[in-house]
This record gives C-alpha cells, structure tokens and sequence, in this order.
C-alpha cells in the first residue's frame, strides 16, 4: 500500500475517524434504548400492588459508593488514552487495567445489590417495580460488562504486542463507550436512588 | 494519480464469494433479492386473505389461520420487503451519488445483510413448526402475553432435550425473535450509512450537492437509528413477560398495556416515514431525469423531509386516539398529525414543478413516478381525514384503515421502489428492463391495485372491521369485497408480467450504456454494472447535479487515470459466523436455552476473529 492511497483512503469529509463517529451514532440510539426503559420504570414504580417498594429497598449509601467508583473509572481511562497518545505504553496498560477494574468493582457491587434483593424479596416477577428495575439496571449492568472485556481485550492486544495500527483511535472509541455508559448510570442513579424521595 | 496497476486479488465468482463479499454493490444485490423472495411470500399471503374474503361465510381458511395470514403478510411486507429492498438501493446507489469506493464500515454492512437474512427465515421457520404467530404486526400486549398466546405443553424439540431445557415454541415467540434480529441488522446499517454519507463524501460533495435520495437515506437511517431502540425495549420486555415472569403485561399485577401501545407506536409511527421516506427520494431522482430538468426546489426538498422525520416522532398516539388518552393529549396529537401534511405537501407540489415545463419522457419508470405521486396522495388525504379524532373513532380497525395504509405503502412506497427498479436496474445489471413489457406491467398494477384498494373505503365506511375472517351475507359488503378480491388476482398477474421483464431482459443480449437516461447523478458516470472499486479516480464536484453539469454545460470531465490502484478491503468470513451466532442466541428462545449460550460463544469467536483479521491492503 502506498502512502497516497493509505492517506486517501483515511480521508473523511467531517475530519472525525469514521470509528468514533460510528461510536458517537451508536451512543445517539443507546439515548434512546435507556430512555425507553427509563421511563417505563417511571412508570412502573409506584404502579405495583404488592411491595417491596422503592423507598423500602433501595440503599442511596452503597450505590453511592459504587457510583463514585466507576465515575473515576473515566478519569482513568482519559489518563490511558493520554498514555497511548504520548507514546506511554506503560501508562497505557497502567490506567487501562485500573480502568476495568472499576468497571469490574462496580459489576461486583450490582451483584452484591441483586442478591441482596431477592433475599429481601424482590425478584424479578415480584412486581412490576422489581421488573423495571431489574430491567433497567441490569441492562446497564450489562453495558458495563461489555466494556470490561472491551478493556481488558485491548489491555491483553497491547501485551501481546497487537495494538499498533490506530491503537489511539481504537482507545478513543472505547473511551468514548465508556463515558456514555458512566454518564447514562449518572441519570439513573439520580432517577431511580435520588428520586426516591421524590 | 498514476500508479502501479494491481487491483486486487479476489475472486469474484461461486458460493464463497457470496458468503464472504463486503462489496456494497454485491450486498445490494442480495438484500433486494431475498426482499424479493420475501415478497413473493408476503403476497401470496394476501392472495390467501383475499381468497377467503371473496364472498361471505367463506371456510377457505380458519378463523385462526386467517389471523395468521394477516400477520405474517404484515410483518413480512413491512419489515422483510419494503425495509430491505430500500436497504438495497441505499446499498448499491448511495455510494456510488457520493464518489465514495464502499461504505464506512464494509465488513458490518455484511453482517447487516447475515442478521437480516437469518432474522426472516427464523421468522418463517414459524410455518415449518405449525405455530403461526396471530398476534398482529403491531403485537399488542397483552395478547402477546403467555396467557393468551401459550403455545403447546412441549418443545419443539420433543425428546431430544429435557423438557426443563427447552421452550414451548408459540407463534409469538417468532414474532418476538424474529423482529429482534431484523430490528438489529437495520439498526447495525444505519450506523453504517449515516457515517457513510457523512464521511466518505468524495471532495466536493457538499450536503447541499447530494442528491435527493442521499439525503432521505441519510434521514432515514436517522429515523432507524433513534426508531429501533423502542421497540428492541418493548420486544425484551415481552420476551421477558413470556420467559422469565417479569410483569410488564401482567394487568393483575400493576401492569398496563397501553405502556406497550405507547413504546410500539413511538416506533411504529417513524417506521412509516422508515417505509416511504426512501421511495419519495427514488421518485425525486427519476423525475427530474425524465423532465430533464434539475428537481425544483431542491432546499425545500431537503428541509421537507428533515421536517417530516421530525414531526414524525411527534404523533405516535395518533393510532391510540380511541384509548381514552385525554382531550388534551388527543387534541396535541390530532394537531401534530396535521401539521405533517405541510412538509408533504410541499413535496408533492414540488414534484409536479418538476415536471411542469419540462420535456418529458414516459418511461415506465416515469409512469410509475407519476404514479406514485397520484396514489399517494389519495393515501395522504385518507390520513388527514383519521387525523382528526372524531373521524378516526369512525375509521379506527375498519376497512377504510386497511385501504389509507396500503394506498400509502403499495402506492406510495411500492410504486416509488418499481420506479427505482426500472430506472437504475441498469445500472445494476447492466441490461435495460423491457419497455412494453413495463408499460403493460405498471397498467396492470395501477388497474389491479386501484381495483382491490378503493373499495375498501366504502367497506370501512359501511362498517366492515379489520381483521376479521369473514362476513355475514346482507350487510351490502359482498359487492365490493368480489371486486377488491379481483382486483388483488390482477395485482398478482402484475408482478408475474414483471418477473417476465426481469428474466427476458437479463437473458437479452443488448447491453445498457453507462448513462442509458441522461442522467443527473455521479452513479451514471461509472460503467454499468460499475467496477468493484467504482471510481477509478474520486470525483471532483463542482455543482448540484454535477455529471450533468458536465454532459451538457462545462464539458470538462477529469481524465481517466491509466492505472488504477485500489485498495479494497478484503473478503471475510467473520461477518456470517458473527451473524449466525446472534441468530442462536435468538434461538435459544425459541427452541433450547443451551442455544442462546452457543450463541453468546460463537458471537465472540467471531468478534475477535473480525478484529484481528487482516482486513485490508
Ligand atoms: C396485492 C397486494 C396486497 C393485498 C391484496 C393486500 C391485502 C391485505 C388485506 C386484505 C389486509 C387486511 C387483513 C385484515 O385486516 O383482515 C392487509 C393487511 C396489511 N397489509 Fe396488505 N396487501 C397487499 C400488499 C401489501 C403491501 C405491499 C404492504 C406493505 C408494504 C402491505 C402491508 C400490510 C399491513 C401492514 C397489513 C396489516 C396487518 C395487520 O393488521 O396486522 N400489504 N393486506
Ligand atoms: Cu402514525
């Protein structure tokens, strides 16, 4: 391959990497996905006929714990993508690491959270809050998931020495993947834990 | 630029070219083939509805059988036919109107095609295993709940597996999983065609230069982007109601169903612009060539249908005015709906323009243009009349819907797809469709459809309801149903006279040129069918319509480059092994659960190999 074809190849019309607006469109229809659910749990939850309710279950303190941690998961991974960026491989794998593991930390404490809630009696059929609710984070839960092995696939590329072509603009997209999935947990901590008292 | 000649290894022929290709021209083809086929199926359906419809106490069919018809010709239609043939023509002609080689992401628009593909037969495996789904194209809850849709006491897989592993399959679950996948692979191509149109536009090519169908497959994608992940909630919610117990449905337990009313129309009414946003652009293509003259009010063009996508997701609950929303809620909607009528109008006036003064060519793809625009908006004024609330509590689940829908899907988005298939099947195949055999084929269409759609007005109005598998003699309905039943037989002999055309003029000898129309846009600057890399040399535009800027007023044309040198991405198995894994996972759901985890695993096999794989150069 030439340079002339690889740099005309490379050109886009908006100057963005067609990856990360790809990532960008992606996170346009997640608005949408996470909206829906948001709101059929407004809708859901003060809609059962038998309890637990939420102000009965939820517990603001711990998820405020586990809140906090995967917020400096973005911090971190910003740390990593400088790292890639300045040609720190060393700092890369560092923050990339810590990065998963506070996705890993938070995952950890959503499990902690269901199990706790179905000993205290509320499953996922319990009633229509238990449904929502499960639906609701659980999904997000799982976009968490997703972004651990998303991480520590790039974590192990980079060992093993395969993380060279666009390593930059492949961490950007993740980071921007990440981002989306700690700011929508923002909007639903505030509208499943704080708007309990609302 | 001159460089070295070597274009690139690939074989371009046999099965495992087909499997393997992530050329946008040859996944254009096989999305609007297997739409084709789909087709076929969808209408046969509606053979069968009319058949049993065509005089009274009829027992053609059952009355379960019936509501099976009507769902699988629906879901079929929407989502199997009309969505991927406009998929097609997104495929094959948006990157060739912007200069670009393929598209953003060549190895997804693949997977795009897998996912849809697998998502319909596993739709219509539904037929194979004897439980049809009944529930309607828009499946409302709670019929779509276990309690009224169960399915039988055991798996479809008998003995195999323990009955503890395996599902119950009803008609319903297919529904459910089948427009999971389809929703998926139209979400993954409109990813793929918004970066596409944004980003890989040859130098130049400003927005305001695209041509008219860009811009709506731009818009439209937008319309599946934001669209589609409502329903993917509302499907996992009764998939979950069915499988898990959650109770989303459940009324005894706090469950209410116009929630689903609700998610399903937010998608469901942007769907309909999904549908006919993409024809319009065809129709916005073909008459100005055949006019010869540029569209007229190409910026209204372009900020009208923005407007329409945008009001689009503003009615929804305009199909739930008889649900009892509310007088202010009903009154917002009814005035939104309204309000959609001025953007369209704008088009339609805009179209005639077009045409006004200009030298016209009656090609068949001009007829069915001009077709178009007259039953369209015989489609659109039936929808401001059930825009208006006291109207549509007449209108709603009779007859007079059935015929305002299919006016604007069959003569609106199926008479702008034929007049996109006559126009640029050229273009792809390089032979020219008949012209006699097309002028006999769009007046049997226009007498067939005309003659089973009309009188379903007078049906509606004279009280007959929708969806229902027969009718007592005596209540003045026999008259119109006969004649709307013929005319669904003439329809059919219309899309027989059509497949003649196809397969005489593929097997014709004579070649079609590069330009057969005098065309406007850069897709008939490039050879008929076009080479695998398109453009030997990227485009250089310099005007709004600018190959016929060039033709016909500044004469110059960029030279030819001596040899070209493309690099093309390479072939890839992984987009298919991607796809079949997602389609297990759905599966699982339908037959054993062990499915769903083969899924998951295959899926990130393949995730992994698509990364690591050299893919280009
Ligand atoms: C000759 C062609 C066609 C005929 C004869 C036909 C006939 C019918 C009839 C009689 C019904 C009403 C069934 C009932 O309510 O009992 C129906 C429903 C429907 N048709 Fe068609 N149709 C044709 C083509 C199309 C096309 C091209 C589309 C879409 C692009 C389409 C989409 C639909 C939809 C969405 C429904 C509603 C199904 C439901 O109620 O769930 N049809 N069709
Ligand atoms: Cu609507």
């Amino acid at each position: 391959m030439t340079a002339a074809s690889h740099a005309e190849h490379h050109h886009t019309s908006l100057g963005v990497d067609s990856r990360k607006l790809g990532m960008w469109a992606l996170i346009a229809s997640e608005c949408l996905l996470f909206g829906s659910l948001i709101a059929t749990y407004l809708i859901y939850r003060s809609q059962s006929v038998a309890g637990p309710s939420p102000a009965q279950i939820l517990d603001i303190p711990v998820t405020s714990v586990s809140t906090f941690v995967l917020l400096m998961s973005s911090f971190s991974i910003v740390l990593a993508l400088h790292g890639i960026q300045s040609g720190d491989i060393a700092a890369f794998r560092r923050y990339i690491l810590l990065t998963a593991l506070g996705g890993t930390v938070f995952l950890g404490f959503q499990t902690y959270e269901f199990t706790h809630f179905v000993q205290s009696g509320l499953g996922f059929s319990t009633n229509v809050f238990g449904s929502s609710f499960f639906m609701l984070t659980g999904t997000h839960g799982t976009h968490v998931a997703v972004g651990v092995i998303w991480l520590l696939s790039l974590y192990f590329s980079s060992v093993r020495g395969k993380l060279t072509e666009d390593a930059a603009i492949k961490v950007d997209t993740m980071a921007l993947y990440w981002h989306f999935v700690d700011v929508i947990w923002i909007v639903i901590f505030t509208v499943v834990y704080l708007f309990v008292f609302v | 630029m001159t460089e070295a000649v070597l274009p690139h290894p690939r074989e371009n022929y046999g099965l495992s070219s087909w499997l393997t290709t992530v050329d946008h021209k040859r996944i254009g083809i096989l999305y609007g083939v297997t739409a084709v086929v789909f087709a076929c199926v969808g209408g046969i359906e509606a053979m069968l509805i009319r058949t049993q419809l065509i005089v009274p106490n009829n027992t053609f069919l059952s009355p379960d059988l019936f509501n099976a018809m009507f769902t699988m010709h629906g879901t079929t239609m929407i989502f199997m036919f009309v969505m991927p043939l406009n998929a097609a023509f997104f495929n094959y002609i948006v990157p060739l109107q912007i200069g670009a080689r393929d598209v953003a992401f060549p190895r997804l628009n693949a997977l795009s095609y897998w996912v849809f593909l697998f998502g319909g037969l596993l739709f219509h495996l539904s037929f194979v295993t004897g439980h049809l789904p009944e529930v309607g194209w828009f499946g409302y809850a709670n019929i779509t709940t276990k309690q009224f849709t169960p399915g039988p006491e055991v798996g479809l897989l008998g003995s195999v597996i323990p009955k503890g592993l395996q599902y119950p399959v009803s008609g319903t679950e297919f529904w459910i999983v089948g427009l999971q996948l389809l929703g998926l692979a139209s979400l993954i191509a409109s990813i793929n065609f918004i970066v596409t149109i944004l980003n890989l536009r040859a130098p130049g090519m400003t927005p305001m230069r695209m041509p008219l169908f860009t811009w709506v497959t731009l818009i439209t994608n937008f319309l599946l982007l934001l669209a589609l992940p409502v329903i993917t909630v509302a499907l996992f919610q009764i998939l979950l109601d069915r499988h898990f117990g959650t109770r989303f449905y459940d009324i005894g337990a706090g469950g209410t169903v116009m929630l689903w009313q609700h998610l399903f129309w937010v998608f469901g009414h942007p769907e309909v612009y999904i549908l006919i946003l993409p024809p319009m652009g065809m129709v916005s293509e073909v008459l100005p060539t055949f006019s010869r003259k540029p569209l007229f009010g190409y910026p209204a063009m372009v900020y009208a249908s923005a407007a329409i996508a945008f009001l689009g997701f503003s009615v929804w609950a305009h199909h739930m005015f008889t649900t009892g929303m509310g007088a202010m809620a009903t009154a917002i909607f009814s005035a939104a709906t309204m309000l959609i009528a001025i953007p369209t109008g704008v088009k339609i006036f805009n179209w005639i323009s077009t045409m006004w003064g200009g030298s016209l060519r009656m090609t068949t793809a001009m007829w069915f243009a001009v077709g178009f625009l007259a039953e369209f908006t015989i489609g659109g004024l039936s929808g401001i009349m059930h825009a208006s609330p006291p109207i549509d509590g007449q209108h709603q689940d009779t007859y007079f819907v059935v015929a305002h829908f299919h006016y604007v899907l069959f003569g609106g988005s199926v008479f702008g797809l034929f007049a996109g298939l006559y126009y640029w099947f050229p273009k792809f195949s390089g032979r020219l469709l008949s012209e006699p055999i097309g002028k006999v084929h769009f007046w049997l269409t226009a007498i067939g459809f005309n003659l089973t759609f009309f009188p379903m007005h007078f049906l509606g109005v004279d009280g007959m309801p929708r969806r229902i598998y027969t009718y007592a003699p005596g209540f003045n309905l026999e008259t119109w149903n006969f004649w709307s039943s013929i005319g669904a037989y003439i329809t059919l002999l219309s899309a027989l006279v059509f497949f003649y055309n196809v397969f005489v003029s593929l097997r014709g000898r004579q070649k079609a040129p590069a330009d057969p129309w005098d065309a406007r846009t850069l897709e008939w600057a490039i050879a008929s069918p076009p080479p695998a890399y398109n453009f030997a040399s990227l485009p250089d535009v310099q005007a709004r319509d600018d190959f016929w800027y060039r033709k016909h007023e500044a004469k110059t044309f960029k030279p030819e480059p001596e040899h070209v040198h493309v690099v093309l991405p390479n072939p890839s198995y992984w987009p298919l092994i991607v796809g079949a894994g997602i389609t297990l996972m759905g599966a699982g759901f339908l037959f054993a659960y062990v499915l769903t985890f083969i899924g998951v695993a295959v899926t990130l096999v393949g995730a992994y190999g698509w990364s690591f794989a050299k893919f280009e150069g």
